[in-house]
């Protein structure tokens, strides 16, 4: 059994030290270019800048050293340079946005620190499931309260705290994929038998799936009453991922493509945003001035940038509305062109393999689970949002994680990134049994899904 | 679970295969298409908001450029410092309605995109390389900020045009008419009040935004007969010895009416008799003695039925009837012989003929620019002259010289009016008749061996003796020719900072 029990990795921290000055190198460089490409000059704080940055990558990076050591080494590099990027064309786009993305950077690290702090084991959290689910639908129902939430953009999912704008969704997102882990887990066994009888089939008990039916219920309505149609998908997607992932039965799948067409149908007839995201889709041409003047104008940004772009600072995309949170990747598109967008979506299949890989890697299926849904989330909403600036999927406007001007996006990624980082170190370390807990981690009901080890005893 | 778990990576795999696919059906294959829609806007923006090199008069003073507006939509507004001046020579450079004059037919090389970008040997080119700043470049124009005012001035507030050029080169010196308008209303960065300035530019008399100079045509009257009468010389030299009767009237084949002369004077004799008084009858005759084909090939070898290929858009062809048009309308062919009938010319095309004598029967190719500069001033190409066609022959040019010295030497010449103490000026007036009971006044002019050329037009006078080519044109073209001499036109004698020093129109 000890043949199977992973080392101690510290070269690992080494690699991830060397990643990160890469990636200072590559933002501090595309920050210079910016604005010589913008300006014509260098910027005036570019020594700060790049200190900064630095700076904030190292605490994060000496935080991970300390606080989680045997942890993957590429997941932080790679936030790191997306954030970076992200930064650049932010600053590039609006200044006063760069400002406020920038302090919501530092917070997103502080908050990396302190969720590895207080989280010392990803397993603990399975422990406050029921917790992070009253959490994550109190988060989600947050902004239809009177005078705290705001419409922005034909979509309720803001609160107002006084100078901040938050949106609750980003975090409730985190708190659910807990909830579901726990719970998905322990129920595993059940919702893959089916044990309820009618006539002469043989069905899964909808009373094991009610809690999560529940959540999912409850959470998609909030999401359509909030107008906010990219989110709905991508929990929606989280759902019936999580599920397919704990049980391996097709039939969720199915059920889930159903149950997706029937929702997609009646937010077509119900919902007036849907419907003008579908025309934009389909046929923006028909609508340039109006409902498709976003897309298209996209269009028209993202083939300027051919292979090689436009050049860092020296595009005029700026005009396409909301060009730095939803429409960010068309201007980066448009200005390092298809080499520099292509580094984007794979710095992002590389944080999602490295998420999967972790899951694989797990010996608990909690964290196995945990671990696969937050690498389905940063994923899918990648997908998400890049597929609809390039219209091969409706537009649904969500953050592009780690790049988009957005704190609450920010923040909520970089937890999700703490998570993933201290799961990875929790399984790629080897563990004392603290006296007396021997044994009761382990619940015998899961031993004959995956093949776990029961740990050395 | 770890099967399912590969599944997903697989699937995120699939999902992100696609987009790449999407992005390359985006950026490469449909790159260009999608930038050529019409609805793309972009590509207008892109081009306001780059840096946009300088337009430069020969004597240095700025004519157009580019300033940066923080505050604005559009990163930078561009000016015109010398306001409604040079508006038909720089043209404008609107958001809305695009470039017009050199403006338009300058524009790759005022935004820099004629520019190849050369491999970076030192830190500056690479800076170029890396920004859009400084690849702009800015034209230096053959046309004097202080001949142009001359023009102007001695125009005064009188319709009318006046083009200087050097024979020699084809370098236009000044072009000027009025009513001209401001290209700054046209730049300016608030898009409906471009477009109400563009409307009411648009309904004004005149045709403003159509530069007459180059883009309007006229009858021109006898000015033509320089043409009718270097045809004499090149293709029947047998009629030079002619005698023409003195007479008022000149009887017309196949038809009741009579060619007059202007006033009912009485006119006739050999062909420098004719010219120098501007000899109706004799030159209705002449041409009706030449023949439709030899006049319309000499129209033909001065330019007239081709496009003049000058450096500013949409210039207009001067016209002349087709030689089968005569055949079934013989009396046209005298009013032809004498600029009348269906024969049309733009100021610039008998800028050019007047000047074809002064340079051995050559017409340059006409041209407003003189050299580029790059962003760091130096010079990277000078406009090379090259001549567009040989109007006549030297022998004939010379011939030419000496009648259109006598217009303004001989006492009954109709240009004494141009005579410039010291300097010998060669002119031929013009009275066309516009059949509205108008005439069009024109004086064409170049003072031989000096390399200048002058043709002035003042159209729409009332017909008058007062209101003749050689009364209205001629002091408008003295005046210029004498800024000239006195070095108005001559790049090197003078900078933008010297006090003004154009003399004034004709006062001694």
């Amino acid at each position: 059994m000890s043949a199977v029990l992973p080392r101690r990795r510290p070269a690992r921290r080494r690699t991830e030290l060397g990643l990160l000055i890469l990636a200072v190198i590559l933002t501090g460089g595309l920050y210079v270019l910016a604005a010589e490409g913008k300006a014509g000059s260098l910027p005036a704080n570019i020594g700060p800048f790049l200190a900064v940055i630095f700076a904030l990558l190292l605490i994060a990076h000496l935080a991970v050293r300390r606080l989680a050591r045997n942890a993957d080494p590429v997941l932080l590099p790679m936030a790191g340079v997306l954030n970076g990027i992200g930064y650049v064309f932010i600053a590039r786009l609006s200044p006063t946005q760069a400002r406020y993305q920038a302090a919501w950077t530092a917070i997103g690290v502080l908050v990396f620190v302190a969720t590895l702090l207080l989280v010392r084991r990803a397993r603990d959290l399975e422990r406050y499931r029921y917790t992070f689910a009253f959490l994550g639908i109190g988060l989600l129902i947050l902004p239809l309260v009177p005078h705290i939430g705001e419409n922005i953009n034909g979509a309720r999912l803001w609160i107002h705290l006084g100078p901040l704008n938050f949106q609750p969704g980003e975090i409730a997102k985190l708190a659910l994929a807990v909830f579901f882990a726990s719970v998905l887990v322990e129920r595993a066994d059940l919702l893959s038998q089916p044990t309820l009888r009618i006539g002469r089939f043989i069905f899964i008990d909808p009373r094991y799936l009610a809690p999560i039916l529940m959540a999912w219920g409850v959470s998609l309505l909030i999401f359509l009453a909030e107008n906010d149609l990219g989110s709905s998908f991508l929990f929606f997607a989280l759902f019936i991922g999580m599920l397919w992932i704990a049980t391996g039965r097709t039939l969720y799948l199915g059920l889930g493509a159903g149950l997706f067409v029937a929702g997609s149908i009646f937010a077509l007839k119900a919902i007036g945003h849907a419907q003008s995201r579908i025309q934009a889709w389909l046929n923006p041409w028909a609508h340039a001035e109006t409902t498709g003047y976003q897309s298209i104008q996209g269009w028209f940004a993202i083939a300027a940038g051919k292979v090689f772009g436009e050049g860092p600072g020296q595009s005029s995309a700026g005009h396409i509305p909301e060009a730095s949170t939803d429409y960010i990747f068309a201007v980066i598109a448009n200005e390092l062109g298809l080499l520099g967008a292509t580094a984007v979506l794979v710095a992002f299949l590389l944080m999602v393999g490295s998420g999967l890989r972790i899951a694989l890697r797990a010996q608990r299926d909690f964290e196995k689970l945990l671990a696969a849904g937050l690498s389905l989330i940063l994923g899918v909403q990648a997908f998400v949002i890049v597929g609809g600036v390039i219209r091969l999927i409706p537009l649904t406007g969500i953050t592009l994680p780690f790049v988009s001007y957005g704190g609450s996006s920010l923040v909520a990624n970089y937890i999700l990134l703490a998570i993933l980082l201290r799961t990875s170190h929790d399984i790629e370390t080897p563990q004392a049994i603290p006296p007396g807990a021997a044994g009761i981690v382990i619940d015998t009901t899961l031993t004959g899904i995956s093949g776990i080890q029961r740990e050395s005893a | 679970m770890n099967r399912q778990i590969r599944f997903v990576g697989i699937g995120i795999m699939v999902l992100f295969i696609a987009l790449f696919v999407q992005l390359n059906y985006i950026q490469v294959l449909r790159a260009d298409s999608i930038s050529n829609n019409p609805l793309n806007g972009q590509r207008v923006v892109r081009e306001y908001n780059q840096t946009r090199g300088n337009i430069i008069s020969a004597d240095g003073v700025t004519l157009a450029d580019s300033v940066p507006t923080p505050n604005s939509q559009f990163t930078y507004l561009r000016q015109y410092p010398t306001g409604s001046l040079f508006a038909q020579v720089t043209g404008f450079f609107s958001f809305t309605y695009g470039a017009e004059g050199a403006e338009r037919s300058y524009d790759s090389i005022l935004t820099g995109a004629n520019s190849k970008t050369p491999l970076p040997r030192n830190l500056n080119d690479l800076k170029n390389l890396l920004t859009n700043g400084n690849r702009s470049q800015s034209i230096t124009l053959t046309v004097s900020d202080k001949l142009q005012k001359a023009a102007q001035s001695a125009l005064g507030t009188q319709t009318g045009s006046v083009v200087a050029l050097n024979p020699k080169t084809g370098a236009i010196l000044a072009m000027y008419s009025n009513p001209t308008y401001d290209p700054n209303v046209l730049s300016q960065h608030d898009q409906t009040k471009v477009e109400a300035a563009y409307r009411s530019l648009l309904a004004e008399p005149g045709n403003p935004l159509s530069p007459a100079t180059y883009r309007q045509r006229w009858f021109p009257g006898s000015t033509f007969k320089m043409i009718t009468a270097s045809a004499v010389y090149d293709r029947d030299p047998a009629l030079t010895t002619k005698s023409y009767p003195v007479s008022s009237a000149l009887t017309l084949p196949d038809t009741q009416n009579v060619l007059r002369n202007f006033g009912g004077e009485t006119c006739g004799g050999q062909l420098p008799e004719l010219f120098t008084v501007s000899c109706n009858t004799g030159f209705g005759a002449i041409g009706l003695d030449l023949g439709a084909q030899k006049l319309a090939d000499q129209a033909q070898a001065f330019g007239f039925n081709q496009t003049p290929p000058i450096d500013l858009p949409f210039a207009a062809q001067s016209s002349f009837p087709s030689v089968a048009s005569f055949s079934q309308n013989r009396p046209i062919l005298a009013y032809a012989a004498i600029g009348q009938a269906s024969v049309q010319a733009t100021p610039l095309q008998m800028a050019m003929t007047a000047g074809a004598f002064d340079n051995g029967g050559v017409i340059m190719t006409p041209h407003i620019l003189d050299h580029v500069t790059n962003s760091q001033d130096q010079v990277v190409s000078t406009y090379q002259a090259k001549p567009w066609l040989r109007a006549t022959s030297p022998a004939t040019a010379q011939s030419m010289t000496r009648l259109m010295l006598s217009v303004v030497n001989s006492p009954d010449g109709t240009g004494t009016l141009a005579r410039i103490p010291g300097v010998q000026v060669a002119a031929k007036t013009g009275t066309a008749e516009t059949g509205t009971g108008q005439i069009d006044a024109w004086f064409a002019a170049f003072i031989p061996g000096r390399s200048i050329a002058v043709a002035v037009l003042v159209p729409n006078q009332p017909n008058a003796d007062q209101y003749q080519g050689g009364t209205i044109a001629a002091p408008i073209a003295k005046s210029v020719l004498e800024a000239y001499l006195a070095g108005a036109g001559n790049p090197v004698a003078s900078s933008p900072t010297t006090p003004t020093t154009t003399p004034t129109a004709g006062s001694h």
